[in-house]
């Protein structure tokens, strides 16, 4: 007979946090060599995994064994030596569990780093001790500082290169330090590493006795980010009206959604955007029973004290704390498509929360240059990979906030309506 | 006064429950592909929870092999008889009785699933269909985005993939066109254990070790059963063990195994060496890009 679950509960290990990381980088500076060795040292690399990647190196005659065979999931990528586009690795310690977006870091490949990022709680960039900073570095870091990652940790690798010597380290984390401040980075540390020796990757390295600060993946496991969800404004875009439609429960509507920032509680004073009208949050309901509160990332179903007409695309926020409500929407847009630039009146249908809505381009004020950050105001179109600050008019407002307070409410993707490609990203300021 | 933590666990039903209202929200025509897997198990049961309490509102389907272990088609038909769902099954044995596909040589049925999966879909005119895979389990699944876009034909381009940013998936399609979605590919195979021994998910018999007969074939241990049937001079032996992955039976191997609890199952692939598709599928050695090969042809 079928067995149930007999889990016994002694033996599942305690309730871990997640930590989403993005790391960019090219081909030599070290990045898959890093990725394997926190795979490999945290036990996440499986043994078929490690033979088959030394077949294949040995088979092309590799000297050492290629760790960029881990993380080069296509075909074409393996064939060409390359990365092309984003790949999700995941490991975990005790402490938490990681998702990594490993994007590749060359310049025509911008819309990926931007889509790591978005949802990345920490940013890794890694740079090469012999080199130093190169435009690639500050290209990333400015990126991840657009996308409001929280936290960004400057890997200076290949230490073992430059004689583990602490003048050079330094003179990289002036240096960086120096960019940084012109940029909106909260969090940053640098950590002098070898991911090839393993240097002050897992632990803390002897070659580096002046470097005083934590490893690599002790930082990881310890990086404070619970602070980092919106816990003050209250934004839940509805998702779907849930009515059952059944004897049982003949007068149960719900409305279901994932909280996108701020805490929900029962008996709250809620308004739903864009009709305005205001009632109290009678329960909030999760299939295992009534929530006392509901905070970022939690899926759950509001009921209110009310009949209201809420549909797909409102919004329930606190009457003292609302939204924008604007049809006229200046965003930071990053295009991604290769096919057709975004164009000056050229419309697009826009997703926004859940809202779905379309919109035509009203102005492009500047196209950035994301290496020098030079504004260039004669721009007619944004093409793939360009970064610009543009004007759009909506057909129907969005309930939105500035991106740097809020990236749940402040971010929306441009879909081409001819073909429903995404050709886009907006950040709303 | 909670502290607000979110346990990772927590926080990945969050965002599959998330992704299954937002295909409901937006698809025309949802279906949950079903085979009485694990992962189907879980992707069912967070279903049933991402729309409580009303039922779920699109029918779950099983492209069925007609190579399948016993108790996983018993354990699918009575946990669909309990949620109420409605079951629809894609027939391979049907597809080639028609003449859809041929089986092939070597006997196992895999890589005609495709088609016969494809065609059910045309029939059914459905543009959004769930799938349990996750990203940690091949290297090609690795880079597929969770709403994965599939032309006329079904097919995978790696290279056209629309970006995904935020949680702001584009699910949206021309008809003939789908979209494949995987709420699960953030989950490696511990978190899919975890996640069953914490909200006590009943499960196949075949996934707790039992003393099975079985015979060796390259290192893999295959149990005996009307589907795979010892070869002249092939050894049968008694073995402890239980499945990772329950597949097409005449290609999914046991691994040897004293886990007769989730709670050891957990310890045991916490402790493993080995990844679930390389433990136990022959269809994945065939070669380097086997699986990408297979999505780019319309597979899972």
């Amino acid at each position: 007979m079928t067995q149930a679950a007999t889990a016994a509960p002694e033996a599942l290990p305690e309730a871990s946090e997640l930590l989403r990381f993005a790391t960019a980088g090219s081909v030599d500076d070290g990045k898959s060599t890093l990725i394997g060795r926190l795979l490999f040292d945290t036990k996440t690399l499986f043994d078929d995994q490690w033979d088959a990647v030394e077949a294949v190196s040995a088979g092309r005659g590799d000297e050492y064994t290629d760790l960029a065979l881990l993380t080069d999931g296509l075909r074409s990528e393996r064939e060409q030596g390359i990365t092309i586009d984003v790949a999700y690795r995941y490991f975990a310690t005790p402490e938490r569990k990681f998702i990594i977006a490993d994007t590749p870091g060359h310049i025509q490949y911008t819309r990926n780093m931007v889509t790591g990022a978005s949802t990345a709680d920490l940013a890794m960039i890694l740079v090469d001790a012999r080199k130093g900073l190169v435009e690639q570095s500050r290209r990333h870091a400015f990126l991840c500082s657009l996308l409001r990652v929280p936290h960004m940790v400057l890997c200076v690798n290949k230490m073992d290169l430059v004689g583990y010597d602490e003048e050079t380290f330094k003179r990289i984390e002036q240096e960086f330090t120096a960019f940084a401040t012109k940029l909106e980075i909260p969090d940053l540390m640098i950590i002098p590493i070898s991911a090839l020796k393993g240097d002050n990757v897992v632990s803390r390295s002897e070659n580096m006795p002046w470097y005083q600060g934590p490893s690599l993946l002790h930082h990881l496991e310890k990086v404070h980010i619970a602070s980092d969800r919106n816990l003050v404004d209250v934004r839940f875009p509805v998702q779907q009206v849930i009515r059952p439609h059944s004897n049982d429960n003949h007068d149960y509507r719900g409305y279901a959604g994932q909280v996108a920032s701020g805490v929900m509680k029962p008996g709250d004073d809620v308004m739903v955007l864009p009709s305005g009208f205001t009632t109290k949050i009678a329960s909030i309901e999760t299939a295992d029973g009534q929530l006392a509160e509901a905070f970022p990332p939690l899926s759950v179903t509001v009921r209110l004290e009310d009949e209201l007409d809420v549909s797909r695309g409102d919004m329930l926020c606190r009457p003292n704390n609302q939204p924008r409500v604007t049809q006229d929407v200046e965003a930071m847009v990053c295009w991604m498509d290769e096919q057709r630039p975004l164009r000056l009146r050229g419309k697009y249908a826009i997703k926004h929360t859940t809202a779905d809505v379309r919109a035509i381009v009203k102005d492009i004020q500047y196209q950035l240059d994301i290496n020098t950050l030079h504004r260039d105001e004669s721009v007619e179109e944004l093409k793939l990979n360009e970064i610009g600050r543009v004007t759009l008019r909506t057909t129907k407002p969005l309930l939105c906030d500035d991106y740097r307070r809020n990236r749940a409410t402040g971010g929306f993707i441009i879909i081409d309506e001819s073909d429903n490609r995404t050709v886009g990203a907006g950040i709303i300021v | 006064m909670s502290d607000y933590r979110v346990s990772h666990l927590a926080a990945l039903e969050a965002e599959a429950i998330f992704i299954f209202r937002e295909v409901a929200a937006t698809c025309q025509r949802p279906v949950l592909l079903f085979s009485g897997g694990k992962d189907s198990i879980v992707m069912l049961h967070l279903a049933q929870k991402a729309f409580a309490p009303a039922p779920i509102p699109f029918p779950v389907m099983h492209v069925d092999t007609g190579q399948n272990f016993d108790e996983v088609i018993d354990f699918r038909d009575r946990r669909v008889a309990q949620t109420g769902v409605q079951l629809l099954v894609a027939s391979v044995q049907d597809a080639i009785d028609r003449g859809l596909v041929t089986e092939p040589p070597n006997g196992t049925r895999n890589r005609i699933q495709t088609p016969v999966l494809l065609e059910a879909a045309e029939k059914y005119q459905f543009d959004a269909l769930f799938g349990g895979a996750r990203r940690d389990e091949e290297k090609a699944r690795a880079k597929e985005r969770i709403f994965s876009f599939r032309d006329d034909f079904g097919q995978w381009d790696p290279k056209q993939q629309r970006p995904e940013l935020w949680s702001l998936y584009n699910g949206r399609v021309h008809p003939g066109e789908q979209i494949r979605v995987f709420p699960l590919s953030n989950w490696t195979e511990l978190d899919v254990w975890r996640y069953i021994g914490d909200q006590g998910i009943e499960l196949p018999p075949v996934y707790f070790a039992a003393e099975r007969e079985v015979v060796d074939r390259g290192g893999m241990l295959f149990a005996v059963n009307r589907f795979i049937r010892p070869k002249d001079g092939e050894a049968v032996f008694t073995e402890k063990i239980r499945y990772r992955t329950v597949g097409d039976a005449t290609l999914t191997a046991g691994v040897r195994s004293e886990a007769t609890t989730v709670a050891q199952i957990i310890a045991e692939v916490a402790a493993t060496r080995i990844t679930e598709r390389g433990a136990t599928r022959g269809d994945d050695k065939t070669s380097e890009a086997a699986m990408e090969d297979r999505k780019r042809e319309g597979y899972f």
